[in-house]
């Protein structure tokens, strides 16, 4: 034992070395997931008051399953988040595109600043000038308001992915299109694309993820008709806490957590390294 | 970005048109200058550069890295343009035509063989981009995959082959659609020792077989010595020398090709009895021992003697410098032992820059 420990090479952050490493990082992680835990393990209780166990029972599942204003709810989101989705990730590959390939132009970081402002803007100021926004307008056509409110915030998240992949790839692929006698609108089809395919699924997952749990905006721009889950839960919270809350956001947290592994899993093998390690971090942020 | 992004291709390469005089070079650089970003205060990458060469030649542009060998055959390429000056192809000037205009391909320095397509898809790439009719695609490719001796790596992957392999596979890409000029950018670069020799004269067999002109960039001498039919030896953005490895080797014209090619010693002109602005340059291999009775050139201290199996080879202090020699066979001096050298006077080169 101490032989080994004498041989081997100490660095100043190898965990191994800092005694009590092991206990503060178990506190951090019950601290995180703890909560998380009991609203999972509560949502399988047969008991009406969520904080008495009386026993295992998928009965709240069935009653989120029968109502209908969740699932309309449940609707609504799905079709503002697929919506929202196609829309960003359609903008966030030629955004994507015109910062990594388009050269150096004037305004550049300005412009990068601008796209990526929703991740830096507070929520709630979002929220409230996009409400005033369509009013001043008149603008209320229900669902493609939360569509639009949701594609404008979900732009930077679909782009963070796409641009770090294009940046992986490096311009080589296609100056060896060029050579090769392509003209740029088929180097984009032939080369270009297929290769950025990693990037734009982890950036479309993490649009419709960022889309789904959306609340404050949501809240603000749904009129009546065109509530999504997050806001119908907030809702049903009003009348007190029963665990059909519990039920409806554990289904939530692992729809949301499958698709942030899908998107890891995608933007992982061989050299897609790099955009795996960013949709992954992005993921994490948001869940 | 070109400004004819989203633009197609054209049907195919046309032989460039030859003016009306006669070209009798295959590729005239003349009078080229590049200089990156504003022209009044920009890094100046390449110089007066003047170069000619000849059809079926293995052509090498040989230096230390930043001497803009590199940045003179991305312009053969066209994918950097000159700042002023004319490069010709076959009487032509394309300086300003962009890649796919140029009868030219290129094998690239870590090969950028595409990723998501298979060995035999990478290799039709260009025939595909060009219009060829499917059969003619199929046949190319299959001839020329068994030129590069991978007829059965056809539907691997590029990331399923060794280093060597994707070597082969990307100089098959770029001889697929025969062009009258491959560039080679330090392709040998990434191989290991053994592997490279062995490519050397894989490329000397490829070049023979096709009759296509090579323009090889290499920072490594004993390649462009072993590899080419003539050298640009360039240094700082300006060509040095150009001549067959044997005139390059044995007769350099300035001080920096003596030393860059082979090994040197530069001896003041005065220490010889010469002008004292010239350098006089001898290979350590032509300088002997004076034997009894033999009046020497010049007389030193040994500093160490090492024996090396065929000959030893020995450094020599003379007043001023240090001087290197190789001497055939076993040369047994001890350190500090006075010794007179001698040479032939045709073993001298005069340099005066």
């Amino acid at each position: 034992m101490m032989t080994t420990a004498a041989r081997r090479k100490i660095r100043p952050f190898d965990w191994r070395h800092n005694p009590g490493f092991g206990i503060f990082s178990l506190a951090v992680m019950s601290f995180l997931y703890l909560p998380l835990v009991i609203l999972v393990v509560y949502s399988f209780n047969a008991n009406r008051f969520v904080t008495v166990w009386t026993g295992f029972s998928l009965h709240w599942f069935t009653r989120v399953a029968n109502n209908g204003d969740i699932r309309h709810a449940a609707w609504v989101s799905v079709l503002v988040g697929v919506l929202a989705t196609i829309c960003s990730t359609a903008i966030a590959i030629a955004a994507a595109l015109g910062f990594e390939r388009g050269g150096r132009f004037k305004g550049e970081a300005a412009a990068n600043s601008l796209v990526m402002m929703p991740l830096v803007v507070p929520e709630i100021v979002t929220a409230i000038t996009t409400l005033i926004f369509f009013s001043s307008i008149g603008f209320h056509f229900g669902v493609l308001n939360l569509v639009l409110a949701h594609t404008v915030f979900c732009v930077p998240f679909a782009m963070l992915p796409i641009q770090a992949r294009l940046n992986t790839i490096g311009t080589a692929y296609e100056d060896a299109g060029r050579d090769l006698y392509g003209g740029e609108w088929r180097i984009f089809m032939r080369i270009t694309l297929p290769l950025m395919v990693p990037g734009i699924m982890a950036g479309a997952i993490l649009a419709f993820v960022t889309s789904l749990d959306d609340f404050l905006i949501s809240f603000m721009v749904s009129s009546a008709g065109t509530t999504t889950l997050p806001v119908y839960v907030y809702g049903m919270m009003r009348l007190g806490v029963t665990p059909e809350v519990n039920a409806i956001s554990t289904i939530l947290l692992v729809i949301s957590a499958a698709l942030a592994l899908v998107a890891f899993l995608i933007s992982r093998p061989n050299e897609a390294g790099a955009a795996a390690g960013t949709a992954a971090a992005a993921a994490t942020a948001t869940t | 970005m070109p400004s004819e992004v989203l633009s197609d291709a054209p049907a195919a390469i046309t032989t460039p048109t030859r003016s009306t005089a006669p070209a009798r070079h295959l590729i005239e650089v003349v009078g080229v200058e590049k200089i990156f970003g504003d022209v009044a205060t920009g890094h100046r990458a390449l110089e007066a550069i003047n170069v000619l060469i000849e059809e079926k030649e293995f052509f090498t542009l040989l230096g230390p890295s930043g001497c803009g060998k590199t940045t003179l055959l991305r312009m053969i390429a066209g994918f950097e343009h000159p700042t002023t000056g004319e490069i010709r192809l076959q009487g032509r000037d394309v300086a300003s035509l962009p890649p796919r205009e140029r009868p030219v391909n290129m094998v690239f320095q870590n090969y950028a063989l595409f990723p998501h397509l298979t060995v035999s898809q990478n290799v039709a790439f260009g025939l595909e981009m060009l219009r060829w009719k499917k059969p003619d695609i199929t046949a190319r490719v299959q001839e020329t995959l068994s030129l590069v001796k991978l007829s059965h790596f056809a539907n691997r992957k590029p990331a399923q082959l060794s280093g060597g392999q994707q070597q082969r596979v990307a100089l098959a890409r770029a001889l697929a659609p025969r062009p009258q000029v491959l560039l080679l950018d330090e392709p040998l670069s990434a191989l290991d020792l053994k592997l490279r020799k062995e490519m050397q004269f894989e490329l000397k067999r490829l070049q023979r077989e096709t009759g296509i002109t090579f323009i090889l960039v290499t920072h490594d001498q004993e390649e462009a010595l072993a590899m080419s039919d003539r050298i640009a030896v360039m240094n700082t953005g300006r060509v040095q020398q150009i001549g067959t490895p044997e005139e390059i080797y044995d007769h350099p014209t300035n001080r920096f090709v003596a030393d860059f090619i082979g090994e040197a010693n530069l001896i003041p002109g005065e220490s010889l009895g010469r002008r004292s602005d010239a350098v006089i340059a001898i290979r350590p291999e032509r300088i002997e021992i004076a034997g009894p009775g033999v009046t020497p050139r010049i007389t030193g201290v040994v500093d160490n003697a090492t024996f090396l199996g065929s000959d030893t080879l020995m450094e020599i202090i003379v007043p001023g410098i240090r001087l290197r020699a190789r001497i055939r066979g076993a040369a047994k001096l001890p350190q500090g032992k006075e010794v007179g050298l001698v040479w032939e006077t045709e073993a001298e080169r005069e340099l005066l820059d």
